[in-house]
């Protein structure tokens, strides 16, 4: 066991030492080191004093301020943002997931009228960025008298991103085998209870890539809630809770490391211990 | 009495993408059309008073220097990022996929560590360590005598666009560097076994052999990179606004601003902004068509070798 733990055994494995394995794994090691210096920039200073930040560039802290994320969790609210974040994440990841399975399950196994058009409909649209729909987006919410609530912002998270996913389950669904579907259909099973029952499942690598996608994307976007939250800044998500800290007069820049740090490491933990998932989900995107 | 017929025999289908046309037709086709009745008419937002004014607003747009400004750095970023991040990430990947490396997924965790890191987060962050006051990227390059006066990187019109491109290609390569891992995945271990029968290896091996056989995800990585590069709103609105004096200002932030008049407490114009969209909009849907075009052209060549 120990012999396992070796440092040569983690750079080597079973193979010899060579020169030019030791020499890009350092030049890798030292290229990591400056990549994620940002992160670690962070958390040093989310431990500082306002003085200290400025006096002391290096990344040890002289006294560990934890009363920074105090201040950023109870004052600068995002205690709050942070459900708020969740709520709007895992509410979109539900909607999308499940809706844009039906449709790509319909749209890449069967065949009825108005399919094709649809079809293209979803197809051409892949390419709309978020800056041109945000207006009657908005106008929309107000319509039903859901633009300062986080219901709309849910709503309007999942809409905007499905399109990709439209496509990517039809075409998943599209090359599954017909037998197990024709089987369960002897059987008497209803259609809803086949998709659900037989479909879905077999599907699972594609559900993973597009709640691993919706994820990311709900987590990371900021035009949607930032106009959304302009009227109600209580329903603010993460990322635009930061931005504010941005916008007051003098930046609290301790308390605002403390506060994306406090942004960053749930994904980070959910990416650490899923990170099969989330490899594998990604390269079903290019794969197809 | 034939349409009913045709419902009846659907009706599952049609209830089954109910749920997911109810959202799409929300939020992804209503707003294209309401986009374009927006954009025929003079409306700051804020009032009922709608003014049809028919292509004016395209007609205004086609002369205003600051609209055109804004779609170039739009091209103008596209352009800079993705064959960057394409490239830098490809031979990343092949050094990772190296079967030897046996630390190639820690390597690759801490690559991808800014891809799950929320945008505004990494606006700021990145602000302070540009930063000519104090700021860390400044001070290692006095430091080590590159400059003798700290960069501005963010405060001038000459750096502040490939400074944000720096930014953003450090923040979106570990997810193209997933997406050559997967491609590379698929080459087969026999053809490194023959590569190295016949003694290729290097960048032979990489051009002649493992590149051509790659070459068709090319395509769907060069797409999904293309999209993400257009909605770079949330990068650019936390790092710098728009600013210096509309520097970095690109098409969404040019919408936004319009239609929202963030900053200079001018009237908003809601009906303008949306035809600056639609604009926008319909020159990508050029370029997709474009490309669709040049795919189809591609995927019957390699059909057509495969035959």
């Amino acid at each position: 066991m120990i012999a396992r733990l070796s440092p040569k055994r983690i750079v080597f494995g079973d193979h010899a030492p060579s020169l030019r394995i030791t020499l890009t794994s350092a030049i890798l090691a030292l290229l990591c080191l400056v990549w994620i210096y940002p992160f670690l920039w962070m958390v040093s200073t989310s431990l500082k004093s306002n003085m200290e930040m400025f006096a002391n560039p290096g990344l040890i802290p002289q006294d560990f301020m934890w009363d920074n994320y105090r201040r950023a969790w109870v004052e600068a609210n995002m205690g709050r943002y942070f459900f708020n974040t969740l709520i709007v994440t895992a509410g979109s990841v539900f909607l999308v997931t499940v809706s844009t399975a039906m449709l790509g399950y319909v749209l890449g196994r069967y065949r009825f009228p108005g399919r094709t058009t649809f079809f293209v409909a979803f197809v051409a649209t892949v390419f709309i960025p978020q800056g041109f729909t945000i207006i009657p987006v908005f106008e929309l919410l107000s319509m039903m008298g859901l633009s300062s609530n986080l219901f709309g912002l849910t709503l309007a998270t999942s809409g905007h991103a499905m399109v990709v996913f439209v496509v990517l389950f039809a075409g998943y669904f599209s090359q599954l085998p017909k037998e197990l579907e024709e089987a369960a259909r002897v059987e008497g099973i209803t259609f809803f209870k086949i998709f659900w029952y037989v479909m879905l499942p077999l599907a699972r690598p594609m559900v993973v890539t597009v709640v691993i996608m919706q994820v990311l994307h709900a987590w990371n976007d900021f035009l949607l809630p930032l106009v959304i939250t302009l009227a109600n800044p209580a329903i603010r998500t993460l990322s635009v809770g930061i931005y504010a800290f941005k916008g007051e007069q003098s930046i609290d820049w301790t308390g605002m490391s403390a506060a994306a740090t406090i942004s960053i490491v749930p994904v980070v933990i959910l990416f650490v211990l899923l990170q099969r998932y989330f490899i594998n989900g990604l390269a079903g995107a290019v794969k197809g | 009495m034939r349409v009913l017929g045709t419902l009846r025999v659907h009706r599952f289908h049609y209830l089954m993408m109910l749920p997911g046309l109810v959202l799409a037709g929300m939020f992804v086709f209503y707003p294209i059309f309401a986009a374009m009745f927006y954009a025929m008419h003079d409306w700051s937002g804020f009032t009922a008073q709608k003014i049809f004014v028919g292509f004016g607003n395209f007609l205004d747009l086609f002369l205003d220097p600051i609209f055109w400004n804004a779609f170039g750095r739009s091209i103008v970023f596209l352009v800079g990022t993705v064959p960057l991040q394409m490239a830098i990430s490809l031979v990343l990947a092949m050094v990772l996929n190296m079967q030897l490396l046996k630390l190639s997924t820690f390597f690759r965790t801490m690559i991808f560590l800014p891809v799950v890191t929320p945008v505004a987060v990494i606006g700021i962050v990145w602000t302070f360590l540009l930063s000519p006051f104090n700021g860390p990227v400044n001070g290692l390059l006095l430091d080590l005598g590159l400059v003798s006066q700290p960069i501005d990187f963010l405060g001038s019109t000459q750096t502040v666009m490939p400074s944000v491109v720096g930014v953003y290609v450090w923040k979106w390569l570990g997810i193209t560097l997933i997406y050559w891992l997967a491609a590379l995945q698929t080459v087969p271990d026999e053809v490194y076994d023959a590569a190295r029968l016949d003694n290729c290896k290097g960048h032979r091996l990489a051009f002649y052999v493992v590149l051509p056989i790659i070459k068709p995800f090319a395509l769907a990585i060069l797409l999904i990179s293309s999209v993400a590069a257009l909605n770079v709103f949330p990068l650019i609105m936390s790092m710098t606004n728009g600013g210096p004096f509309f520097g970095s200002e690109v098409m969404e932030i040019f919408i936004y601003r319009t239609a929202f008049a963030a900053d200079d407490g001018s009237i908003p114009q809601l009906g303008y902004a949306a035809a600056a969209g639609v604009l926008f909009g319909a020159v990508l849907l050029g370029l997709t068509a474009l490309q669709a075009l040049a795919a189809r052209r591609t995927r019957m060549a390699t059909a057509g070798t495969k035959a």
